[in-house]
């Protein structure tokens, strides 16, 4: 289980879940030298920064437990590494839980929403993923950017073609 | 109560800045209410790694997720599009991506030319000196000789092409279409104290390099240093009248929440088309029972957004990714009206240049692009920096069923209704969508796009706020007349976006701006009989 401060408004269960699901959602790669979602650092940093949304996060994760009770009787954190692929698998095919029954709650979709956009919030700013990108682990202020100012020869035809607006 | 002042603005943002400033070198007192603060540009999010992160929390486009204590609530439940707005000195200028187009000549003339909606009391020659007027103050970035406007000046270049423009232009030349580099609020060199662009790529959460034109530190510094008064944290509540029916002043809660009120000789109202009809409807007296200068009835009607589609391709090559403005051409190739596309009147394309890391995963796992699980590296790898693509900016025609009310039960900080929003979108505006996408997708297409991620309406695009207080020389048929005195308070100005009769199929900004100058114009020129 992920050590988690103190003012932290979600449970252990919660926790558990949050982190099962992050790191189902983005597992660790050695191809690409990266950790999962769940890695440690990005859990507290995705728990920090759930806490102003700590009741959509919540529905979200209610959510999450209630598909998984229902498709394989468990709450999610608590499912095999089978079912657990089954359930990522199922996640990524259109309809794929339509076989079980679940009380659709709008509420509780938008805060998985919120929920995954938090984790992907968290995860592309970790600085070994950002590395991994081959993006400086920095803000874009004071630095900035290069931008190259491209081809600007491309405009000859526009220019060609003439006026396009409709007199008034 | 507090000495009564010469003009009193309501609203420190995009108009309110303009007219502050023109009005300011009569040496009359001004005082601007804004219920928001300055911004710290250093504590915009591009200064931080959360810089993301933020668009969805406290500097979000939408009032009802930042629920900052300056923000009041939207009830927008019955709106496929839900209102996007700012509370601050600069108002939504601040979070706006800078994309600057005018409107064109025939944006004035539509009920001549088409015969739908209603044409504008005046034109676009009578505003052309106010837009370049407004072009020197923000500070207009472009190409002068776009074929689809009547001759116009930049101020500075463009702003780069890019990777993502110039492969996107070449699919417009492929098609034979328009584009061209777009006008942008965004400072290419350095002007008016105000840094360069340096491509911080957040435009649209704040500029922590002082580039973009935000009115914060355009207009008002200049204002402020003529005399003019900008008291923050100030949230007006109604507008009053005296026995007369001139508006005598308005009550307002100051920063420690205490009620005040400040008597004006002339009110200029700059809240935006939600806040201005708002701000009317909860101006109520025996006078006014139906709310100030709503005599016509149509104070809070005729609610015009722009729907908006998002047409995104997905590219083989890298492009420019989260680098630089967001904006870099546009195009208004089926901009005019022609209706054997199926629809009156047209649509600009404004050409996005890419997307961060956290956008990029969000945009290819909402869209079923990007797996979970094993999956979800090599294919987010083929997303990142090669997603770019365009907004189409659809004209919203005016109904007067699409509409800004007060909500009977919710209500901002200091208990003030809030506003209600009931909008559908039109048939003609669903298929100009439809237009939209299926012309975007072929040119991404043509451009090199091997896939074309969609959304139209965008339900969170609700950045223009237009038409609530339309102006018109008929006082059954308009608020304001042609130059945004009230025709029922003869010392009640309107300069936002309210006032417009219709939306054109452009960012309204300039145009906003534009007419605030000219409005502050016409009272310069009639002071001595304002009211008569």
């Amino acid at each position: 289980m992920t050590t988690i401060a103190s003012d932290n408004p979600f449970s252990a269960a919660e926790q558990d879940t949050l982190a099962a699901l992050a790191g189902a959602v983005i597992p660790a790669s050695v191809e690409y030298g990266v950790p999962g979602a769940d890695d440690a650092e990005i859990v507290a940093d995705i728990l920090a920064t759930a806490r102003p949304h700590y009741e959509a996060v919540r529905a979200g994760l209610g959510f999450q437990d209630t598909v998984a009770t229902a498709a394989y009787g468990a709450p999610f954190a608590e499912l095999s590494a089978a079912d657990r692929a089954d359930f990522v698998e199922r996640s990524n095919t259109y309809g794929g839980f339509d076989d079980i029954e679940w009380e659709f709650d709008p509420g509780a979709i938008a805060g998985q929403r919120t929920l995954i956009s938090i984790i992907l919030q968290c995860y592309y700013r970790d600085d070994r993923v950002m590395q991994s990108l081959e993006m400086e682990p920095r803000p874009p202020f004071p630095q900035g950017f290069e931008v190259e100012q491209g081809d600007w020869s491309l405009l000859e035809p526009v220019k060609q073609r003439g006026k396009i607006y409709r007199p008034a | 109560m507090t000495e009564s002042v010469d003009v009193l603005i309501v609203g420190a943002g995009a108009s309110g800045a303009a007219v502050a400033w023109s009005l300011a070198e009569t040496r009359m007192r001004i005082v601007c209410l804004e219920q928001g603060d300055w911004m710290n540009p250093a504590e915009y999010p591009s200064s931080g790694r959360d810089w993301e992160s933020r668009a969805f929390s406290d500097m979000s486009i939408s009032p009802n997720r930042r629920k900052r204590e300056t923000d009041y609530p939207v009830n927008d439940a019955n709106s496929p599009i839900s209102v996007a707005n700012f509370n601050a000195v600069g108002g939504s200028t601040i979070l706006y991506a800078g994309h600057f187009p005018r409107f064109h000549p025939s944006d004035f003339r539509v009920k001549t030319l088409d015969g739908v909606a209603d044409d504008w009391p005046i034109d676009y020659d009578r505003l052309e000196p106010f837009y370049a007027e407004n072009d020197r103050m923000m500070g207009v970035s472009g190409l002068g000789g776009d074929p689809a406007y009547p001759p116009k000046q930049a101020v500075m270049p463009p702003v780069p092409l890019g990777k993502s423009g110039a492969t996107i232009a070449r699919g417009f030349n492929k098609m034979g279409w328009h584009w061209w580099p777009s006008d942008t609020a965004i400072a290419t060199a350095q002007y008016d104290g105000r840094d360069q662009c340096i491509n911080l790529g957040a435009c649209s959460s704040g500029c922590a390099q002082g580039a973009k034109a935000s009115t914060d530190i355009t207009y008002w510094p200049h204002a402020v240093r003529a005399g003019v008064e900008v008291r923050t944290r100030c949230r007006v509540r109604e507008i009053t009248v005296n026995a007369d029916g001139m508006a005598s002043g308005v009550v307002y809660y100051d920063r420690d929440g205490v009620e005040q009120f400040q008597a004006a000789e002339v009110v200029i109202v700059a809240c935006n088309g939600v806040g201005t009809p708002r701000l009317l409807l909860n101006s109520t007296s025996g006078a006014f029972p139906n709310g100030l200068a709503n005599s016509s009835g149509l104070v809070g009607k005729n609610l015009m957004f722009h729907p908006y589609a998002s047409i995104q391709g997905i590219f083989d090559e890298p492009l420019d990714g989260y680098r630089g403005p967001g904006v870099c051409i546009w195009s208004q190739e089926f901009y005019e009206t022609d209706l054997d596309r199926g629809f009156v009147r047209g649509y600009t394309y404004e050409i996005n240049r890419g997307r961060g890391p956290v956008a990029t995963a969000a945009t290819g796992m909402f869209s079923g692009r990007i797996p979970w699980g094993a999956g979800h590296h090599e294919r987010y790898r083929e997303l990142f920096n090669r997603i770019a693509g365009m907004v189409g900016i659809c004209e919203d025609l005016p109904e007067e069923h699409n509409t800004v009310t007060l909500d009977p039960e919710l209500t901002d900080g200091h208990g003030i209704p809030a506003p209600k929003i009931d909008y559908t979108l039109s048939e003609n505006s669903r298929r100009m969508l439809d237009h939209a996408v299926a012309k975007a997708t072929e040119v991404l297409t043509a451009a090199g796009a091997v896939d074309v991620i969609t959304e139209a309406p965008i339900g969170v695009g609700g950045w223009h706020l237009m038409g609530t207080a339309r102006m018109g020389t008929d006082p059954e048929r308009s608020v304001v007349n042609e130059w945004g005195r009230a025709h029922d308070v003869k010392n009640l100005f309107i300069v936002d976006g309210s006032i417009f009769v219709t939306s054109a199929g452009v960012n309204p900004t300039r145009t906003i701006q534009a007419l605030a100058l000219y409005v502050a114009d016409s009272m310069k020129r009639r002071l001595a009989n304002l009211f008569d």
